[in-house]
């Protein structure tokens, strides 16, 4: 899929605008600040547009008014401390941003958690996947307009929470994943309660598909908006949903050899030809089923065993480095670590799936309205958090 | 009501005017609270305001009424004053002077115009001009393109609400809201004149087109573009505070209820009931009028609450596109059936 034509006319029309901006004679353009402070940022992200009329002529992000430096600060940590700062990058999938960081730290240390912690771990990071996702489906909703769907996604995204909760005592940041293993087993009658919530879980999708997504006028606001070809969406590093919404297929869970439970299961990646806005809604919908499908195999399947590898009391890394990516709710999430043999790591890049998707936004917003801004924020669905680290 | 036609006329002007004055803000409250916290609160599996006033909340608000005369008056220091102060009266006055034609009985009306469909539909699309100013006056870009997409989006459902209306007017022969009622009240369908001749049984397409436009008219979803708070943070509203956004919030709700007791007005019957005429019917009209009221009034929340928000360019071609063609065709055969029958 190239560029389409469109795209092409948008751009030389913004072309035309910057080279009449610099003339004596002003045209109409307006500025528009929407951001820091705005509903659809969902946070503190801003986007500058110049806006002839409602169309938008030019558009440019600016982040990181809520850098909080973890990169930085993992540097001054001990590892296992190092989980309760990166919980907060991705806040609505917290235990997902743990799990690359561990298997980080373990493929240096050349020691793999048991079986039965490898599967409650992907259970656990599977359930974070719903609940975050859960909530874009709602805010999506919200972001244009329809204001029921989100309390929908609040409702059943609490039966998800309550069951993370359950395990690891926290409903937003877990911080329950250890090195070789997992701090506790789960608790008695835990796989009941969780298997009718998966139950719930894809009662709520048919719900929304029904609500939201079958709507005529959802999907006037977002087919053929803020439509990304293939070749774009991998120049700027597009991950998850938002690629496989451009018809590439690529999912870390299959296409990588991880020691995690995924390439036990029976499962499918959902990629869409479309590359729109609605694409991208779509998309995620359909992972939010297969990932309560998958839940559903996991708990069938869950081998018995200890849940804690042996370690040492006091985890020393040994010197080298080690980069382990997992495909997180928001698309690829990485760490690479340098380790100088220290209780810490010596330097911990982060890359984090956000800060790459809304890197498109510049170029996916040209020529569209300001109500399409919205609708293409929203479908990106970035968290704050994960792109400002 | 016998007594009040034998006092002098600025007496009986008066008491009219401070009786629409308390119908503003109290329909206003009804429709707040029954539909806007609780009918939305359960159709979103919440429970809704629960604590003020004890019983379900019903004080909140009153409450809220209280906290918005407390609150500063802030002005933009860039905004043009006077029309900044002004705007949110011109959007009352236009629901003010809604009321003055909606019969609540046979001699429960403030004014019984001839023409009282035309000077509804007249009055209702000043609120424009309100909401321009108040657009262009905030000096703040988001108010701006808020009050030119609420201009833009009222002026072109104007014309399919009067539009709907016409085929109601040509079947009744007149257009005086009360004649309306009278028509319908002693309407018989096919030789039956059990409960008279609701016209929305011969005029079904023009309840929707009414209904779908007055919501339009209402900057509601999914025709809230103006005031899209995901994109245009409150649209005309944003730099609006204190008792100048209560007028705004008191205006949109009462205008509500306005354009649904006209809705009820002309095509369910009005406070007309079976069997019952004279003073009777003074007493139990405005009751009957209110239970139809909040019958359509229920029907342009529920679409609110369920339904996204259309885009701008969208929102018009569905007005030039649909609803008026849909009218137009409506008016022939209604005129067809006219000189047939």
């Amino acid at each position: 899929m190239a560029v389409t034509e469109q795209q092409r006319r948008a751009y030389v029309a913004s072309q035309a605008a910057d080279a009449r901006v610099n003339v004596e004679l002003q045209t109409e353009d307006m500025t528009l600040n929407i951001g820091p402070q705005h509903p659809a940022t969902h946070g503190t992200l801003r986007v500058v547009a110049r806006l002839d009329g409602e169309q938008v002529v030019w558009a440019d992000v600016v982040c990181g008014y809520m850098h909080r430096g973890y990169e930085k600060l993992t540097e001054v940590r001990t590892y296992p401390q190092v989980t309760t700062l990166i919980n907060r990058i991705d806040w609505l999938s917290s235990f997902a941003n743990e799990v690359p960081f561990i298997l980080a730290a373990e493929k240096l240390m050349e020691i793999e958690a048991p079986p039965r912690a490898q599967y409650i771990r992907t259970i656990l990071f599977e359930l974070a996947r719903i609940a975050n996702i859960t909530l874009f489906i709602g805010t999506m909703g919200a972001d244009l307009g329809a204001i029921t769907p989100v309390f929908y996604a609040f409702r059943d995204r609490e039966r998800i929470l309550n069951q993370i909760e359950a395990v690891t005592g926290g409903r937003f940041h877990p911080n329950f994943d250890r090195i070789g293993g997992l701090k506790d087993d789960l608790p008695r009658g835990w796989i009941d309660e969780t298997k009718s919530a998966m139950v719930r879980v894809r009662e709520f999708c048919d719900e929304l598909e029904e609500l939201l997504m079958g709507n005529e006028i959802f999907q006037a606001r977002t087919r053929g908006i803020g439509v990304i070809p293939a070749e774009v969406g991998l120049s700027y590093g597009l991950s998850g949903a938002n690629i496989r919404a451009s018809g590439i297929d690529w999912d870390l869970r299959r296409d990588q050899d991880l020691a995690l439970a995924w390439k036990d299961l029976d499962w499918k990646v959902w990629t869409h030809p479309d590359g729109d806005s609605f694409a991208r809604f779509w998309v995620r919908l359909q992972e939010t089923r297969e990932a309560s499908k998958m839940v559903d195999q996991m708990l069938d399947g869950l081998p018995a065993g200890s849940i804690q590898a042996k370690v040492p009391r006091i985890i020393k890394v040994p010197a080298g480095e080690a980069w382990v990516h997992t495909e997180n709710p928001l698309g690829e999430m990485g760490y690479y670590i340098v380790s100088q043999g220290g209780l810490g790591p010596f330097r911990c890049k982060i890359r984090s799936a956000s800060f790459n998707n809304v890197s498109v936004l510049p170029w996916v917003l040209r020529g569209t309205y300001v109500p399409d801004i919205i609708t293409i924020l929203a479908s990106l669905y970035f968290i704050l958090g994960d792109i400002d680290r | 009501m016998t007594l009040a036609l034998s006092l002098p006329y600025w007496a009986e002007t008066t008491i009219k005017t401070v009786i629409i004055l308390a119908i503003i803000p109290a329909s206003a409250l009804t429709l707040g609270y029954v539909f806007l916290m609780k009918t939305m609160a359960h159709m979103q599996s919440r429970l809704g305001p629960m604590e003020p006033g004890g019983f379900h909340g019903w004080f909140q608000l009153i409450g809220d009424g209280i906290k918005f005369i407390q609150k500063e008056d802030i002005i933009p220091e860039q905004a043009d004053r006077a029309i900044f102060a002004m705007a949110p009266a011109v959007v009352l006055i236009s629901t003010f002077l809604l009321f003055v034609v909606i019969p609540a009985g046979p001699r429960l009306v403030v004014e019984n115009l001839d023409t009282g469909v035309f000077f509804a539909l007249a009055v209702s699309s000043l609120s424009v001009i309100g909401v321009l100013m108040a657009g262009w006056a905030s000096a703040n870009k988001y108010s701006l393109l808020g009050g030119l997409r609420a201009a833009g989006q009222l002026i072109a459902y104007e014309l399919p609400l009067v539009l709907a209306v016409v085929g109601v007017v040509m079947q009744a022969g007149t257009m005086s809201l009360q004649g309306i009622v009278t028509f319908q009240q002693n309407g018989e369908i096919f030789g039956w004149g059990g409960i008279g001749l609701p016209l929305v049984l011969t005029q079904f397409v023009g309840f929707l087109l009414f209904i779908a436009a007055s919501q339009a008219e209402l900057t509601q979803a999914p025709f809230d573009m103006p005031l899209a708070e995901s994109e245009l943070v409150a649209g005309y509203t944003t730099e609006y505070t204190g008792f100048r956004f209560l007028f705004f919030y008191m205006a949109e709700t009462a205008t509500a209820f306005a354009l649904a007791a006209i809705a009820a007005t002309l095509f369910l019957g009005g406070w007309a009931v079976p069997w019952v005429h004279g003073t009777a019917a003074d007493f139990l009209g405005p009751f009957i009028l209110g239970a139809k009221v909040m019958l359509v009034a229920f029907l342009i929340y529920w679409i609110r609450f369920t339904y996204p928000r259309f885009r701008e360019d969208q929102l018009q071609a569905f007005a030039w596109k649909y609803l008026i063609p849909i009218a137009l065709a409506n008016i022939l055969i209604t005129a067809v059936f006219k000189v047939v029958f």
